[in-house]
Parts: structure tokens; sequence; C-alpha cells
């Protein structure tokens, strides 16, 4: 177990460097002139163009370029951010929390109704139940997110007004910026329970609902297909018939003996789902004006603000890599033949 | 002269007449009509196919580049359908019905390409890594993991990021995004089928690799590849769309379905009496897209069945 989890940690700085390195030649389809004034932060700095490609060494040969640039990646420089106007890390750390509050709670939603919706499926094979989660889950997977967000936002913002697209309502916005409130973690809804303020809680998930609701609709989707063909499969294996011959329960026979073996390869897959999860948080933040950092990237990409651009695929590639190493060691939690392999 | 004598495999009183056995295309055709589901994807996407190629004749174009959608006037107000727009104007007046015809044929166009260029990489760099393995396949598995590390759409917004906002751009950038699924995928294939025996037959009889892999292991190995890119036409297309939806894509006015889309979002509020105001404006180009990628979804899973008999009944 430790052992495999060490090789796949041994890994990891290969995968790191592999990923810098893409990111570093795609930097190298910009002109030198463009390379060389990713640096300049004031119009004053133009006259001094040849000091700065010599301070940044950008008349070196690629790979000594390579090496510098990284080096200042190593230590948190990835450079100023026109958009955000604060230094790319900072700006960063001031959005992280945003999507990743929106990250958690989509990935909770898509788990709990993924998995539940795709046994349903499987035991109710051919009946009413699985017909309609298979055309839902296949119109989810039909549907681009920014029409069905654009959709919900149409039908319950426009005509209902329940849920306001942004993060915050102006009065809230007003009040988390405000010294009578701390930020603990950073996660909205947790800090308005940790400062006990219940109007605030309220006004957080109100804002919640379209983005979640978006994502969990087209990703849940997929996991409904996965979950339902690994269930009918194990519903017809032998220990499965074994449990019901011998008078178990049929819901017994479901949650603890299929479902859980049901849910080994869904694990794997869980890897998939993370990258679906993470592309389609770029849009959604878009569609609602989420403040998370897809909708900053997005934005740095329109107005060329390549060091915004550059930490933006470095944080998302992170997160990626994490969470298939996430998957992995799990899989050989759950799994032991994989352990011994 | 003894008449020699036969060994009849057919059992004695058994009819000698063999019945006729149907093709495996007649197999493959009943296969596919036994499921409501393929037809109807297949009539969606013939249908699609017969907007793109008439696309001159149904919305004849006006501007030199018939992919810029024509436009009277920079009024900001979207228009509802009326006489000379059948489905209405979005914002600066672009005419939706030519935008969702024209729409068509650039969503073909792109995801051929990004397509065609995907197994074009996929057939050198896939066939050389599975066929001679060693140094060279390594090199490439490693290439594609670096690739796969990154969400799609993220590593596409970064191309475009780098290389400036446009169409060309956003395809390219697509195709980078899509090369490492199909050469993994034929690398697979090229594993499986380069040890068989008809392909060793070959090869004792020292008959050339380039040959080999071109008359013997590519038609045995293209059918996986037909499947995915069939399953992957619409989400082309939808990440094509997306990058034009987040400004990243085809520049406003081009005839693009995510692009129309994109000129919907200031427009999701109607007015104070009547909030779906501006519903055409989103729900033409909404219902296109969805349409389209819906149809090749059914489709692909239509040929996932047929082919791929271990799949049958997952949707």
């Amino acid at each position: 177990m430790s052992r495999f989890i060490a090789r796949r940690l041994l890994l990891l700085p290969f995968v790191a460097l592999g990923v810098t390195a893409l990111i570093f030649s795609l930097l190298q389809l910009l002109t030198p002139a463009m390379r060389a004034s990713l640096y300049i932060t004031d119009p004053k700095q133009l006259n001094a163009l040849p000091d700065i490609i010599r301070k940044y060494h950008l008349d070196q040969p690629v790979y000594v370029q390579y090496w510098e640039w990284l080096r200042q990646v190593l230590h948190g420089d990835l450079g100023w951010s026109e958009t955000a106007r604060e230094p790319v890390l900072t700006a960063i750390r001031g959005y992280f929390p945003a999507t990743f509050e929106l990250a958690l709670y989509s990935f909770a939603c898509i788990l709990v109704l993924g998995i539940w919706l795709g046994t349903l499926s499987a035991v109710q094979k051919d009946k009413i139940v699985d017909h309609l989660s298979r055309s839902t889950s296949i119109s989810g997977a039909s549907l681009p997110t920014f029409v069905w967000g654009l959709v919900l936002l149409m039908v319950f913002y426009g005509h209902f007004g329940w849920f306001p697209p942004g993060r915050l309502g102006l009065d809230a916005d007003l009040f988390v910026r405000s010294p009578q409130f701390h930020p603990y973690t950073g996660l909205l809804t947790i800090d308005a329970l940790l400062n006990g303020q219940w109007w605030l809680l309220w006004d957080a998930l109100r804002h919640l609902v379209l983005p979640v609701a978006t994502l969990t609709y087209f990703i849940t989707a997929t996991l409904v297909r996965i979950t339902r063909s690994s269930m009918l499969e194990t519903l017809r294996a032998d220990y499965v018939r074994t449990a019901e011959a011998k008078g178990l329960p049929r819901d017994v026979v479901v949650d603890k003996h299929a479902r859980r073996n049901a849910l080994i390869p869904v694990i794997t897959l869980a890897g998939l789902l993370f990258v679906g999860l993470l592309s389609g948080v770029v849009i959604t933040e878009t569609v609602f004006n989420w403040p998370g950092i897809g909708r900053w990237g997005v934005t740095a990409s329109q107005q060329l603000d390549i060091p915004a651009v550059t930490g933006f695929a470095l944080i998302f590639a992170g997160m990626l890599v994490l969470g298939n190493l996430c998957a992995d060691v799990l899989y050989a939690v759950v799994d032991p033949r994989i352990r011994l392999q | 002269m003894s008449a020699v004598r036969v060994p009849s495999l057919v059992a004695p009183g058994a009819p000698t007449v063999p019945r006729v056995q149907p093709s495996a295309w007649q197999r493959t055709v009943r296969r596919f009509r036994r499921n409501p589901l393929s037809v109807l994807g297949l009539c969606i996407i013939v249908f699609f196919v017969a907007v793109a190629l008439l696309a001159p004749l149904l919305a004849h174009p006006i501007e030199r580049n018939p992919y810029m959608i024509p436009h009277q006037g920079y009024a900001s107000d979207p228009r509802p359908p009326g006489p000379g727009h059948p489905l209405g104007t979005t914002e600066e007046q672009f005419d939706l019905y030519y935008g969702a015809v024209w729409g068509a044929r650039s969503a073909f166009v792109v995801a051929l390409t990004v397509v065609g260029a995907g197994i074009a990489v996929a057939l050198t760099l896939g066939s050389l890594s599975g066929y001679y393995g060693g140094w060279i396949d390594e090199v490439v598995m490693r290439v594609t993991d670096i690739f796969l590390a990154f969400p799609g759409l993220i590593l596409a917004v970064v191309i475009v990021a780098v290389l400036g906002q446009s169409a060309r751009n956003a395809m390219i950038a697509i195709a980078v995004v899509a090369w490492p699924t199909y050469t993994r995928l034929l690398r697979a294939e090229f594993l499986r089928v380069r040890d068989m025996e008809y392909v060793q037959a070959a090869r004792a009889m020292g008959v050339r690799d380039v040959f080999i892999i071109i008359r013997h292991v590519i038609p045995n190995t293209i059918y996986p590849i037909i499947i995915l890119a069939s399953l992957d036409m619409g989400g082309i297309v939808i990440n094509f769309a997306a990058l034009s939806f987040l400004g990243l894509g085809a520049p406003p006015g081009y005839a693009d379905w995510g692009q129309l889309i994109s000129l919907s979002h200031n427009w999701i509020l109607g007015t104070a009496g009547d909030p779906f105001q501006y519903w055409y404006t989103l729900l033409v180009p909404g219902v296109a897209i969805f349409l389209f990628v819906l149809g090749w979804n059914l489709l692909g899973d239509a040929f996932q069945d047929i082919f791929d008999p271990r799949q049958r009944g997952s949707v």
C-alpha cells in the first residue's frame, strides 16, 4: 500500500516538470518582443528593454531560459497580472476560494445524485425510471454548459427573480468587505456560519444554487451512465445471485453487495469527471459572473495578460494532477487487488 | 473405379439447401434499425448535412466571406422574428436564420478538420509508437500524458491566448487538445494487432514494415477510431462553441452557434412585463447546437453498440 503511494508520489515531480515544460513551450510561440514586454510594468521602462532582455536571460539558449523561468515559478514569482492589478500569486489566492467553493458543492451534489440515479436506473432496468434517467443523462451530455446555464438564468433569475448571478448581493458584499466580518476559510457559506450571520449564509446559498445546478446536471449525466453500466455488470455476478438465493432482501443485496463493488470502476473514472468539472467551472463562472479563477483566466486571455494565463494554466493543471493522484490512492485503498500488483 | 465418399457434415435428413446467411452489412443495418434512437440520430445528422451543403441556397450570402453574417445597421436591441428575419436578429442586428444555417456548415468544417488532424497525427505517431514500441513508444506516451494533464478547455484557452483570437486558432487549439486521445487509442489497437498471425506471416514473407502497416495493420485498427471520432464530433463542436462563447474563438458576426449564444448573454433579462422577451437570441442557436450534438451522440452510441457488443445496452 505505502509502496504503491510512494511510487505514485515519485512520479509527481516528473509530471510537474512535463507540465511546466509544455506551458513554457507554449509561451515560446509569442514573439520575442512580446515576451520581453511581459516584464514591463511601467511605460518608462521601454527604454530599458535591452537591460530587461539581459536581466531575464531572454538572449540565452532555450534550456537556460526554461531553467530561469522555472526557478521564478518555484519561488512563487509568476509576474504581474494586468487584469487583476496585483501579482499573479496574490490574485490566485484571492480568486481560489470562490472556485473551490463552487467545485466543492458541485462535486458533492454530483456524487450523491449520480450514484443514486445510476443505481436506481440499473436496478429498475428498462422501467420508467431507467428511461427517464437515461434520456436526462443523454440530453445532459448533448447540451453545452453555457446554453443550460443561460436557460436557467432566464427562467430563475429573469422570470422568478429567485437566484441572482454573482457570488453575493450588494449588501452582503459590502458587509463581507467590512472589518466586522472575519474571513476564516474564504468559503463564504462556512465563514457566514462561523460569524453567526444567517442572512449572509442565505444570500451565499441563493447565489450558489444556479451554478451548482448547471455543473451538476451535465457532469452527473456522465456519472449516471458509468454507474449504471458498472452496476448492471455487478448485478449479474455470481455472488449477487448467491446472496439473493440465500434469501437476503433485495435492498440489502443492492446496497451492501452490488453497489460497493460496482463503485470501484467509478472511482477510476472520478479523475475523468474531475477534468470535466474543471473545464465546466471555467464556463460556468463566466456565465454566472462568479468571481473565481476561471472567469479571471478567461478575461486575462482575452486581454493578452499572459502572466495571468500562465498562472491560471498552472493552477488548473496542478488541481488535475492532485485530483488524479487522490483517485489513484483511493482506488488502491478500496480495491486490494491493485495494491498487490 | 469407386466414387470417393465425401464425409458429410450435414446430419442425415437435414435439408441440404443452405439457408441464406445475411451479409455483415445486412446484419449491421438490421441491428441499427432495431434501436429507434439510432435512427433518430441518423435523421438529425442527415438533416444537418443537408443544411450545411445547401447553405448558399437556404441563406444567400451577401458578404464577401459567406461565414460573416450580414447585418443591417448597428441597433443594439435584438428584434423578434418577423418579415425579412424569420428567426429574428441578435444585438447589432445579425440575422439569426442566416447564422443558424451557416453555423451548421462551420460546425462541420470545425469538427471534420479537428477529427482529420487528430487521426492524421494518430496514424503517424500512434503507428510508430504501437508498431515499433521501445523508446519511441515511451517518448510518445509520456508526451500524451503531459497533454492529458491539462483539462482540455483550459489548454485550449491558453493556446488561443498565446496565438491570438480567431476561428482558425481556436480550431488549432482544439486539435492540439484532441490528438493525444486518438494517438493513445490507435497505439493500443496497434499493440493488439501487431502480433496477430497474419502480420507475422507478412513479416516472415519479407514484406516491408511500411507495407505491413498500411495494408494489414491500419485497416484492422480503424473501427475504434471511427467510433471515437463519431462520439467526438459533438464534443469538438461544443468546445469550439465554448471558446467562441468565452470570446476566444470566432469573432462577433461569424456564423458560429457559440458566438451567437455569446451575443445573447446580455439579453437573458426581458422587460418588466415580459421576462422572456428575447428568448429567440438564446433558443435559436441553443437548439441548433443541442440537436447537432445530440445527433452525433446517438449515432456514436449506435456505432459503439454495433461494433462493440460488450457495451451493448449501456446507452
